[in-house]
């Protein structure tokens, strides 16, 4: 054992010396290698950033949203479903929600127009107030003004005080956001003092039970839409996944063309090389401790190319706000959040990383290295 | 003792550049004494070094070593026979450019995974003996010629083998330094090395501490010549 | 579910695998028919240097073949949210038929990886290289099972369809319904805390005996192979338990999640590599003991055994610690 670690420890020093020997062409793979690495170490980590941003999101969404359907499509929901809904054992804080998109006529941008939970002190609004997203707020220049002026799809003019800009921590999602109060939503979108809601949501106190509530309002309200937390976190993990593989699959070609490079420059060895090679063999290393030796060595450019590639993907995306990528995975409306995506690494990620780039880096190096390991130790002789 | 019995070596065997380099040739080199195998260039003498020196396998025969047969050996176990039994001092020297005197000389014994200390002190030991202990730290590159070769010797003899092999080792010498290694063969030859010399250089082949001239053509022996008989 | 970057990853292994293992198989079979070491011909000469080759990859397989095993069940883990009814890997890999199956024969390549490799150890260190068509027999039987576990595994994660509602661990580690799964969560937990610790006792007992006799080492393999079986019953049945600090919940997939503080794990992996270690053990024992490897091989053995015996210590030490940690208490 004590031998065995002894011969690591000679040839990783051995390799160690050799690889800056031949710093050219080394280093050249080293890049390569570690751009492709940074390249796909971005996305995942941009794709599961968003992941976890929506997840975040979702956190403090109700647990279950009930939604009327009147021929198949979404209706407001009557008022009476909230009382018929606080019939239901196990289910609390039950509330009829306001919210809808508007189209901002002056700059192209999609809007989402809240009225702020009952139950979200912090964010409770009177006549006349508005809390805003970091990002709306951004394209109307409001920071300065402290106004918000909105013509309503009728073509009313509202102005509104701006209370508060929202913090950009989870811009992604509340970037286009408008809250008002429930009197100033009904005005802006002319609606009917009982029309009802736009959907209903609830918290479920265990939630163990939540398939249960959703059964028994399907039978209570048979118009009804539920859809429950897990669902909607679900479909996010999917969309976002796939969009995700998609790249990758996309990248893969960069995969491929990476792992020919790498074919060529361990095949293509100098005459100095396998020289050297013989050299060693002749004086009485062996076939396996050549093999070792270049294992090591690329281990060795493995390893640097991982984490040179891995820290510089972490600092563009969380510290560069992904510039390169975020028109791909984002996919979002016309104002594009400026987001600083919280920091999210997870062993998975990385091994996943690692199986994607180093198994095709040594599946392209195995057989030049064994190639090279064999050099007839003749071949200094003659 | 070694011992070879109708070897022939083929290279590219069933190739159209097929060569036979070495034909049936059937030998005794006893231990501790200097032989040297003398013939023109394309005779086969460093084919037959190879295969003596367990550098490679014969096509054809055997060769045993102290009674043990050697040339059916797997790779594997030839490597580890020749570790431990022969060092080599090639005709270029097949020094490793960029590593210091020192690693070139360890290098030999890294694959056996011995304690850094010990084996950094018996280079040392080696290279003082040869009087090139000052360079151990200088890049093999900017040696001369003579100091090279003394690299090599002390390389040849890191993992103490009994048997010394030596190709053509004073072509690139001029006469001063031919005499020197002449020398160190003496030495080598007093602490109970045996030594195995391929040259067609008259200073070595009728140097008096030559034991035994093998004489070769075509592959073929033509001629065995023993001297000093004891 | 073929655009998930964590599937591209483990599918790319299997695929990696897949082509290694099929090609050293053909070359296994050049082996069986052509191979005599007395021979100094090329053909020979190039085949002996192939023989690099294979092994060099094998252990490459084989190191992967461990990562891929965590990370696929990590994986799973992860998926179950896409899968309603799925709470951990078990949920996810039923979700259809081809997810047990492919993960239970990856296990298996696994094993037979390992087996490879010790005998191949085993068999470079004698001269006459005496187990050569021994182990590339090995090598064109195992290629079957690497080429089926990596055909299942693309299969399972072609049909994931998250529209169905799988059944996950509380539904099938309960001793009362029927299939494996419940018989296994139903075996007395004593008894299997018995037969687990007894087990170790006895394991011990013939590591010692086998630094002494060729024997003992035969027992100690077969002991140690057998015991793997026991040891999962056992982590199934009892163990688990514990560390859910429940009685009802008796699932082998669990205990790998982060809020039990990826116990499963350090269970798991020196379980794993004892057991493969004793297999080998086990078969190198079994063989009559070649001329050439009368002075190398008990001492390799020995080693073998030393390190095997000593993570199967380990893997007992962090199950008892699992039940003493536990607030569980089953029996008075």
């Amino acid at each position: 054992m004590r031998h065995w670690l002894a011969r690591q420890r000679y040839l990783v020093d051995f390799t160690l010396a050799a690889l800056l020997r031949r710093k050219g062409r080394n280093l050249m793979l080293l890049f390569i290698y570690t751009l492709v690495i940074f390249i796909l170490a971005s996305v995942i980590f941009f794709g599961s950033a968003l992941r976890h941003e929506a997840k975040a999101v979702l956190k403090g969404a109700p647990e279950v949203t009930v939604q009327n359907l009147v021929m198949g499509r979404h209706a407001m929901a009557p008022p009476e479903w909230v009382e018929k809904l606080k019939k239901v054992r196990g289910a609390r804080r039950i509330e009829g929600r306001l919210w809808g998109y508007f189209y901002d006529k002056a700059n192209g941008a999609n809007y989402t127009v809240m009225v702020p939970s009952r139950y979200d002190r912090k964010n409770a609004l009177k006549d006349g107030e508005t809390i805003i997203g970091a990002g709306l707020a951004r394209v109307r220049d409001v920071r300065r003004i402290g106004h918000l002026f909105l013509l309503s799809p009728k073509g009313k003019l509202m102005k509104l005080k701006v209370k508060r800009i929202l913090p950009e921590t989870s811009e992604l999602v509340s970037a286009d956001l408008v809250l008002m109060s429930r009197g100033d939503f009904l005005r802006f979108f002319d609606l009917p003092e009982n029309g009802g809601y736009t959907d209903i949501a609830m918290q479920v106190r265990n939630r163990n039970e939540v398939a249960k509530i959703v059964e028994k309002i399907s039978k209570m309200l048979p118009t009804a839409r539920v859809i429950t937390r897990e669902d909607v976190l679900r479909t996010y993990e999917n969309v976002f996944s796939w969009r995700e593989g998609v790249v990758l699959a996309m990248l893969s070609a960069a995969l491929v063309a990476f792992a020919i490079f790498a074919f060529d420059k361990a095949s293509g060895l100098s005459a100095e090389e396998r020289r050297e090679i013989g050299i060693l063999k002749a004086v009485g290393w062996e076939t396996s401790d050549i093999l070792a030796m270049k294992l090591w060595e690329g281990g060795l450019v493995s390893l640097f190319a991982f984490i040179f590639g891995v820290a510089a993907a972490y600092a563009h995306v969380f510290l560069f706000d992904a510039g390169v990528l975020a028109p791909v995975l984002k996919g979002w409306s016309v104002l594009y959040p400026q987001f600083s995506l919280t920091p999210q690494v997870d062993r998975l990620q990385l091994a996943t990383l690692a199986f994607v780039t180093v198994i095709p880096f040594t599946a392209a190096t195995l057989v030049p290295i064994w190639k090279a390991a064999i050099t007839d130790p003749d071949v200094v002789m003659r | 003792m070694i011992e070879l019995k109708d070897v022939s070596k083929i290279y590219n065997e069933g190739r159209p550049n097929e060569v036979r380099a070495v034909t049936d040739v059937t030998l005794s080199i006893p231990a501790g004494r200097v032989t040297v195998f003398k013939g023109p260039s394309g005779s086969g003498k460093t084919t037959l070094l190879t295969l003596v020196g367990c550098l490679a396998r014969p096509t054809e025969g055997r060769i045993l070593l102290d009674g043990e047969l050697i040339s059916s050996l797997p790779e594997r176990f030839m490597t580890e026979v020749r570790r431990r039994t022969f060092g080599f001092v090639f005709q270029r020297f097949n020094l490793i450019r960029g590593l210091s005197v020192l690693e070139n000389v360890m290098i030999p014994a890294y694959p056996l995974g011995p304690d850094y200390r010990e084996l950094k002190s018996r280079a040392m030991d080696l290279l003082a003996r040869l009087k090139l202990d000052h360079k151990a730290k200088m890049k093999t590159e900017y040696l001369s010629g003579g100091e090279s070769q003394r690299v090599a010797i002390a390389r040849a003899l890191i993992n103490d083998p009994e048997w010394i092999i030596a190709d053509e080792p004073t072509a690139n010498l001029d006469s001063k330094l031919a005499l020197q290694f002449l020398d160190e063969v003496r030495q080598l030859k007093e602490t109970g090395k045996s030594i195995i010399i391929t040259s067609h250089d008259d200073r070595i082949v009728n140097a008096d501490v030559v034991d035994m001239v093998v004489e070769m053509e075509d592959g073929r022996i033509i001629g065995i010549e023993e001297r000093n008989a004891s | 579910m073929i655009f998930d970057p964590p599937v591209m990853a483990l599918l790319l292994a299997s695929a990696f695998s897949t082509v290694i293992v099929a090609l050293g198989a053909v070359f296994g079979v050049h082996v069986l028919l052509h191979w005599n070491l007395a021979d100094g011909h090329a053909r020979q000469i190039r085949m002996e240097k192939r023989t690099y080759l294979v092994s060099t990859a094998l252990m490459l397989v084989m190191v992967l073949q461990l990562a891929t095993l965590v990370l696929f069940v990590h994986n799973a883990d992860r998926m179950a949210v896409l899968f309603t009814g799925a709470m951990c890997a078990v949920g996810t890999l039923n979700v259809n038929e081809y997810g047990m199956p492919a993960f239970l024969i990856q296990v298996a390549v696994f094993f037979g990886a390992a087996l490879w490799l010790i005998v191949n150890a085993a068999d470079n260190m004698g001269r006459d290289y005496p187990y050569t068509r021994f182990k590339y027999g090995l090598l064109v039987l195992l290629a079957p099972l690497v080429i089926a576990g990596g055909v299942l595994e693309w299969l399972y994660f072609l049909n994931l369809d998250p529209n169905v509602i799988t059944s996950c661990c509380s539904k099938l580690f309960t001793p009362e319904n029927a299939g494996i799964q419940a018989d296994l969560s139903s075996a007395d937990p004593k008894l299997a805390l018995y037969a687990l610790f007894g087990g170790l006792a006895l394991l011990m007992g013939l590591a010692v005996w086998a630094m002494r006799a060729r024997a003992g080492a035969a027992a100690y393999g077969i002991a140690g192979s057998l015991f793997f079986i026991v040891a999962i019953v056992a982590i199934i049945s009892a163990v688990s338990s514990y560390i859910y600090e429940t009685p009802n919940h008796h699932c082998p997939f669990c205990i790998l999640k982060p809020q039990y503080g990826f116990i499963g794990y350090f269970l798991y992996l020196p379980l794993f590599l004892a057991s493969a270690i004793a297999l080998g053990i086990g078969v190198l024992s079994l063989w009559p003991l070649p001329d050439s490897l009368r002075d190398r091989l008990p001492m390799r053995l020995h080693h073998l055994v030393l390190v095997s015996a000593g993570l199967f210590a380990i893997f007992g030490a962090v199950a008892l610690y699992a039940i003493l940690a536990s607030h569980l208490i089953m029996f008075g």
